[in-house]
């Protein structure tokens, strides 16, 4: 590796006349800010020792796959994974002429959206509480890390347990102040509705440490002198959130929206522990079906084509979403 | 609002508040700020000791039951506290039916460390290079870093499934850690790219035209000024390996192949399950990763503006 100044590859930003932000965080210095010179092909053959193994491990076990994922969904593919050639379109039609093909798209659609909605509005309130001084603050920040941390199938399975009939402690709890009648509890995951809406909970409450830290972040960055200005102002404290610090979080929870929406949409372990043993489709979102599709039929290339569903589903959902939220990503 | 008009903001306040007038009312505001009246403490408390009651308590029925015996956790009236604290349960839960859960304990364990391993010898030089250098092509390879970010194992399986049995690499330790590694690299090029970003170019000025060569500069110089950025991608990394599910599931059919997380699912829906192993297992399980996400709380505010609010 050369010491010696070679102008063309010098360090990004050296030549900046910029006075660099102080003290505003040092998260969006746009990193290579002015560097003299247009950099060459020569630039491109010294960075490959640094980004190769990078790119060599994105290409291979991401990008490849999801080609190897759009080829199979033409394919007709064998139980035992035999490839028998091409069959066009016929999987996508297997998946879109599944009886329960648009209830399961819709359930979808409810599962993202209220999963999300529900978690950023419960965690804005969290995050409030936190950003407040209060003796015992540091435990119970470090407390809400918990479900983040925690395996999601572990924490799920501890619900699933709370809810079975007879002998689980939160079915009992129900009893016990009176929500439920019989005694020896509901089959709540039994019941595809119920199972659905108590793995809508759980959604909920592992996708609250992430945004909350996030929000934590964004309150932090809200300027304190801003607030004080608008309590001088006479402002409310409630009119002092939604016109001073709500807009200032904009960054940080277009951020936490579009990660949680990306989580949730791919969440698999709550509804396979929470539905996956009652039969039927009644309970299913798309990534459920596609493991179904894999795990008990075998069908690799529905699955697939339901894969490139999911896929495609996914961009244009991060399409619609940068285009109407534009969160402030800058590489 | 973007963060050149969140910056330009606060250097407006910056240039502001030095100003003689609305200097004396607002260190005047901030005095009163601390002393915030008793009252509003106590509420503030009890809030607090609301949300750590909620964050808790699927863990506390979680270890409750870890020490209760089968006849108590399957009992028709159950108790919310355990009656007796069954101890032995946490050596016992290891000889179990339902999974070989010691190999799968290992297995865990070699898939975390390796994939952590590979995510950091990967990620720590595109991190760098794409922080400090311009090349042709950077703006692609970030591009391509946000793309992964934006996928996960669970949407690929189905084309993972296919292209590691291809390669003979299904139900296999080697291929969850290259998937491992792969979906969560973009995270770690992605926080320690800020923290690279962040040092101040003089830095590494200085120490060229001090006769640094560019491998001196990164180890000596930026390597523990960024030492914090690179702790939050290894444990980041380390905990999501660890709790990975969905490509596990299909990846690895073998019982003692499977990590924990994918082994407990068995559990679920037996004839009479052993609740109280699977949940000994389970606090074994979390306490290690809670513990080194706790490690990190300080920096997981600071390393998430880092990462993502930008």
């Amino acid at each position: 590796m050369s010491s010696t100044t070679d102008t063309s590859s010098n360090p990004a930003g050296a030549a900046s006349g910029r006075p660099r932000p102080g003290g505003a965080g040092r998260a969006g210095n746009a990193p290579g800010g002015a560097a003299r010179g247009k950099p060459g092909g020569r630039d491109l053959v010294k960075a490959l020792p640094w980004i190769a193994p990078a790119l060599a491990l994105i290409l291979g076990v991401v990008l490849f796959p999801a080609g190897v994922m759009f080829f199979n969904s033409t394919r007709d593919i064998s139980q035992s994974g035999v490839d028998k050639g091409s069959v066009g379109f016929d999987n996508y039609v297997e998946v879109f002429s599944f009886p329960y093909f648009w209830p399961i798209f819709l359930r979808t659609i409810v599962w993202v959206v209220v999963v999300v909605v529900f978690t950023v509005l419960i965690s804005l309130g969290i995050a409030q509480i936190l950003n407040k001084a209060f003796p015992g603050r540091r435990i119970v920040r470090l407390v809400v890390i918990i479900p983040w941390a925690a395996s999601v199938v572990m924490t799920t399975m501890v619900v699933y347990y709370g809810l079975e009939p007879y002998f689980g402690v939160i079915n009992k709890f129900l009893v016990d102040v009176g929500l439920i009648d019989t005694p020896e509890g509901y089959g709540w995951t039994r019941n595809p509705m119920t199972a659905f809406i108590w793995s809508i909970v759980i959604a909920i409450f592992v996708s609250l440490p992430f945004t909350t830290y996030t929000i934590l972040a964004g309150l932090a960055t809200v300027p304190s002198d801003t607030i004080e200005a608008a309590k001088m102002d006479g402002a409310s404290p409630a009119r002092t959130y939604f016109t001073v610090v709500l807009p200032q979080l904009r960054g940080a929870l277009s951020v936490a929206v579009l990660i949680n929406i990306i989580n949730v949409f791919n969440s698999l372990p709550i509804l396979k522990v929470m539905t996956g043993s009652i039969p039927g489709y009644d309970a299913d979102t798309i990534m459920t079906m596609i493991f179904k599709y894999i795990q008990n039929q075998h069908k690799v290339d529905v699955a697939s084509a339901l894969s490139v569903v999911a896929f495609l589903i996914v961009i244009v959902i991060v399409a619609v979403y940068v285009k109407v939220v534009k969160p402030t990503r800058e590489v | 609002m973007t963060v050149t008009e969140t910056r330009a903001m606060l250097s407006v306040d910056a240039e502001r508040s030095p100003g003689g007038r609305d200097r004396g009312p607002a260190r005047k505001r901030r005095y009163t700020e601390d002393q915030v009246p008793l009252g509003r403490v106590l509420l503030r408390m009890l809030a607090g000791l609301v949300v750590l009651a909620i964050f808790i308590l699927p863990y506390t029925i979680m270890f409750f039951g870890s020490v209760k015996t089968k006849a108590q956790i399957r009992s028709v009236d159950p108790t919310y506290f355990p009656t007796e604290w069954h101890w032995e349960n946490y050596i016992n839960m290891w000889s179990t039916p339902e999974t070989p859960l010691p190999q799968n304990l290992i297995s865990t364990i070699v898939i975390s460390v390796f994939a952590t391993l590979l995510v950091l010898l990967v990620a720590l030089p595109a991190a760098y290079y794409t922080a400090r250098f311009r090349f042709p092509g950077r703006m692609v390879f970030l591009f391509l870093v946000i793309v992964t970010q934006m996928l996960q194992p669970a949407v690929l399986t189905s084309g993972l499934f296919r292209q590691f049995a291809t390669l003979g690499l299904i139900d296999t330790w080697a291929a969850m850690i290259f998937i491992n590694a792969a979906f969560n690299l973009s995270f770690a090029v992605w926080i320690m790219h800020s923290f690279f970003a962040g040092i101040p170019k003089e830095v590494d000025e200085a120490a060229q035209i001090d006769g640094a060569g560019r491998l001196t500069v990164l180890f000596r110089i930026n390597l523990p000024l960024v030492w914090p950025g690179i702790v939050t991608a290894i444990v980041f990394t380390f905990v999501a390996c660890w709790n990975e599910f969905a490509a596990s599931l299909v990846i690895l059919s073998t019982a003692g192949n499977q990590p924990l997380s994918v082994a407990l699912t068995k559990f679920v829906g037996q004839y009479e399950t052993s609740w109280q192993y699977v949940f000994g297992v389970s606090i074994v399980a979390i306490v290690p990763v809670v513990i080194l996400f706790m490690l990190i709380e300080k920096r997981l505010v600071g390393g998430l503006t880092a990462g993502s609010v930008k």
